[in-house]
């Protein structure tokens, strides 16, 4: 099949930017996304031109690397899938399509489709975890968990961080990842002790660094896991009674 | 050649880890924050680690070369991890699971070794439990278990087809708190090219900023590396695009050991490739082999398609041939068993090079429902691949390089032939002998960073107390940097015609031609004069293009094949030298009347460890003996 492809270049983070178009043709659709990519850097390798630069690892949809605007969607066209699993069968044989690195002032460009996410991990550093020094934990089978809430848990747990719910935000908000680590430890009964403190730094670590949530949704539709945006109302209310529980927990009056 | 010591403590196998703990050197509470530990890698291992020394007080720093800890690729392990827990009350125990994984490696590990990862199974899973890891639960609230190949007992414990996933964030969750609270100082995107040794002993190492290039040292007491495996050398791997044997590499041609190379796992159900563009070949966890069954058409040739071929026609060739494992036969024989039916001419699918993994039979018993929750999410990874419904049609597998057994030598502290360089998870040679059992690379990885290398690090810096870091402007430092930015510059003039994949496919091919599945003395001699040549080609007529001054994927990635070109070079002349089939290693002029691995326990029951000599064709050997005083030698049966 034939396709167009109208490829963000941008030398640095304060470089310009500019759209160049590439012309793939005869490329086989059993070829995923990133493999058509692989195809294209290697033809202007060959004509002694630089790259596009993009992250990518695993190819599975697991490592959450790999971060594209296909098409103007966050990882193109199909749904609960990353870039790497976007195969060429899926897209329209003949068409032109724009590619973009996500675009939110969270996530500077590095160069070309490479953004700096670096930001998630500071999101986690201030407060997605269960404090679990090594050595300290009793028997696993003490703690029962309910396998409605491990499967819920689960569920939140299956953010990849590959940022697609930022891209996809008109305010470049980052509410449904941080509301799936949020809801993840905080469903499970060995998150409960920090559950409270945890919600308070989680979301103001996130307003730190990106959008407010306005409640758009797009985020649920791009997420390559699916996953829901009921978390983020989980997240909400939390935070909202953290105000007083929190208060009333170190022994302050109301 | 010299013999090594691998340190193994005096004792009863049951007692050793227990007394080596209490004769160990400690350093206080309030010492500990004057020693720095430089963690290379964050996957399971150095994740593990690098978040438990901080926890003990230990300043550490950490690289890692993707832009979040998280990206490590232990995170696309799928199936499980295994824990001597006997949850299901089926005869499971320590020694048991230590006794399979000695046996499923074929007699070629460490006794010592895999009875303390037995013994600390079960800890991990209290520790990842503690964490807030998902672990898959029974309605009581229980967790749940499955079963795995070479064992015959559910030890498996398991997040749904997410486990590496849920296990690495765990990690990662509590290496990030130690981030916050400044135990752990993170650099991301910076990768290790090169170890640095000062009278004999790691002082540190020098890295890439992949961002700005600018080459820098970090300087430590000791260095943890946690840098994963090699199977990258064979170009298509189940393995991430960017895993590499750089660090090792680069320790090994500093003074490191290199041990058992030879030993490489092809992984018996991956997704078989579909056209020359394929960039890497996808896993589907071998958990699928609890309820799928593997099968073939009984004719060659034949060529309807799965639900018109009956009973009587198909061949359920594992079942027939290993009636007591059946489909959980270890992975090495399940992978030779499946190149023997393609290479007979019954492979399926329209480049007839896989097998059917059907799930026919259990969808009819437990409905499609229980294998939605059991396998959906695989069941949905295949379909976006294949673009066919594993639901209706039988999968179609064939084996794909995935894990290496072999590694940098290490003893039983994990600590290397060079004083002060730890290795951890894959990267080192340790555990598994010349195969590995399924869910057990995650059990390593977390044995070593959460509970023994932090157990034995002490020990070696205890004596180090009131002593600084070598300064970064020493002349060890310079020299290796100025040894990387020289590297750096002769690849970015290089005016050559081909790009760095060119090379790296080229020698993808070399590997899995001649040391793949099944090699000879003539297909390995065949290698050990291409390699060295297509390693010239390289550095006449590569192609790296743009500046070190920028992200620059290119130059990062030939790098790492400049050393994998070093690397496969060993790797064969390993394979080369072990005049036995064990494990992995298949050579076929040595097996069984029934065609199985046979070994030579009389000359080869050791570990191969090389010394780089600055010639790459002649190394040095140095032999560890392995002595089996618990477990029976025999020839492996799973009949």
């Amino acid at each position: 099949m034939d396709l167009n492809l109208k490829v963000w270049r941008q030398a640095g983070p304060d470089a310009p930017g500019r759209f160049e178009t590439y012309a793939m043709r005869g490329v086989s659709e059993d070829m995923s996304f990133l493999e058509l990519f692989d195809v294209l850097n290697e033809q202007l390798e060959g004509r002694g031109e630089e790259p596009v630069a993009f992250d990518h690892d695993c190819r599975e949809g697991i490592c959450g690397s790999c971060a594209m605007m296909i098409g103007g969607r966050a990882h193109g066209p199909e749904t609960g899938t990353a870039t790497c699993q976007l195969h060429l069968r899926k897209l329209v044989d003949g068409d032109t399509i724009a590619v973009e690195p996500w675009r939110a002032a969270g996530f500077p460009i590095i160069k070309d489709l490479a953004v700096d996410r670096a930001a998630f991990d500071r999101i986690v550093e201030a407060g997605g975890y269960i404090t679990a020094p090594t050595g300290s934990a009793r028997d696993a089978n003490e703690i029962l968990v309910p396998k409605e809430a491990a499967d819920a848990a689960m569920d939140a747990a299956a953010c990849i961080g590959c940022g697609a719910c930022v891209a996809a935000c008109p305010n470049g908000a980052a509410q449904l990842f941080t509301a799936a680590k949020y809801s993840h430890l905080s469903l499970l009964p060995q998150g409960q002790p920090e559950r409270y403190t945890r919600v308070v730094a989680l979301v103001e670590e996130t307003e730190r660094w990106f959008g407010s949530c306005t409640n758009h949704g797009e985020c649920e539709k791009a997420c390559p896991k699916e996953i829901s945006i009921d978390f983020i109302a989980l997240l909400n209310r939390d935070y909202v009674k953290a105000q007083l529980k929190n208060r009333a927990l170190t022994g302050q009056k109301r | 050649m010299t013999t090594l010591d691998a340190k193994i403590p005096a004792g009863p196998i049951a007692e050793k880890w227990d007394n080596h703990k209490f004769s160990a050197k400690l350093v206080n509470p309030a010492n500990k924050r004057k020693f720095e530990v430089i963690v290379v890698g964050s996957g399971l291992a150095g994740a593990s680690a690098g978040a438990t020394l901080g926890e003990l007080g230990y300043r550490v720093t950490m690289l890692t070369f993707h832009d979040s800890p998280r990206r490590a690729h232990s995170i696309a392990a799928q199936g499980g991890i295994n824990a001597a827990k006997n949850y299901r009350n089926d005869g499971d125990s320590v020694h048991r699971l230590f006794y399979d994984t000695v046996k499923g490696g074929d007699y070629r590990a460490r006794e010592a070794n895999v009875y303390r990862l037995a013994q600390v199974s079960v800890n991990i899973i209290d520790q990842c439990v503690a964490q807030g890891v998902p672990f898959a639960r029974e309605y009581g609230g229980l967790l749940d278990n499955r079963s795995f190949g070479g064992a015959q007992v559910s030890r498996t414990f398991y997040a749904r087809g997410q486990t590496g996933q849920q296990l690495l964030l765990g990690a990662y969750q509590a290496l990030a708190r130690q981030v916050h609270l400044g135990n752990v100082k993170l650099h991301n995107r910076t990768e290790m090219l090169d170890l640095v040794v000062k009278d004999g002993v790691a002082c540190g190492v020098v890295a890439r900023d992949l961002i700005t290039g600018e080459v820098r040292s970090f300087s430590g007491h000791a260095v943890v590396l946690a840098t994963g495996g090699y199977g990258n050398a064979f170009y298509l791997s189940t393995n991430a695009k960017a895993s590499n044997v750089t660090a090792a590499w680069r320790a090994h041609r500093r003074g490191a050991l290199m041990a058992n190379p030879c030993y490489t796992q092809i992984h018996p159900t991956c997704i078989p490739a579909s056209d020359d563009f394929q960039s890497k070949l996808t896993l589907m966890s071998e958990s699928l082999r609890n309820d799928g069954r593997i099968w073939v058409p009984r004719d060659a040739g034949d060529a309807r398609s799965p639900d018109q071929i009956p009973e009587s026609d198909r061949d359920y060739y594992l079942e027939r041939r290993y009636p007591a494992f059946g489909n959980l036969v270890p992975r090495d024989v399940a992978s030779r068993a499946a190149k023997r039916e393609v290479d007979e001419g019954r492979g399926v699918g329209p480049l007839k090079n896989g097998v059917y993994l059907d799930f026919g039979a259990a969808i009819a018993r437990l409905g499609r429902s229980v294998i939605e929750q059991r396998y959906g999410n695989l069941f949905q990874m295949y379909e976006r691949i294949a673009g066919e419904d594993p639901y209706t049609v039988p999968m179609r597998i064939y084996p794909a390089v995935h894990y290496t057994m072999g590694g940098l030598w290490v003893d039983y502290n994990l600590m290397s032939n060079v004083p002060g360089l730890y290795v951890l998870g894959e990267a080192n040679f340790s555990d598994h002998g010349a195969n590995r059992l399924g869910a057990s690379a995650l059990m390593q990885g977390l044995a070593d960073g959460y509970f023994v290398l932090p157990a034995t690090i002490g020990d070696f810096l205890a004596p180090l107390l009131g002593t600084e870091p070598v300064p970064t402007d020493d002349p060890a430092f310079r020299e290796a940097e100025a040894a990387v930015g020289e590297q750096v510059r002769r690849l970015l003039s290089s005016t050559g015609s081909h790009p760095v994949d060119h090379f790296h496919r080229e020698l993808g091919k070399i590997l899995w031609d001649n040391c793949g599945m099944t090699r000879t003395a003539e297909s390995l001699d065949r290698a050990l004069t291409d390699i060295p040549a297509l390693r010239d080609e390289f550095w006449s007529d590569v192609r790296v293009l743009g500046e070190n001054e920028s992200f620059n994927q290119s130059l990062e990635k030939a790098g790492r094949v400049a050393d994998f070109l070093e690397f496969g070079e060993l790797l064969v002349r390993d394979a080369r030298h072990r005049e036995e089939s064990c494990g992995g290693h298949f050579r076929v002029e040595h097996q069984t009347e029934e065609g199985e691995a046979l070994r030579n326990d009389d000359d080869f029951a050791y570990v191969a460890a090389w010394e780089w000599t600055g010639d790459s064709a002649r190394p040095t050997l140095h032999e560890e003996p392995l002595a089996f005083e618990n477990v029976a030698l025999a020839q492996r049966s799973y009949k």
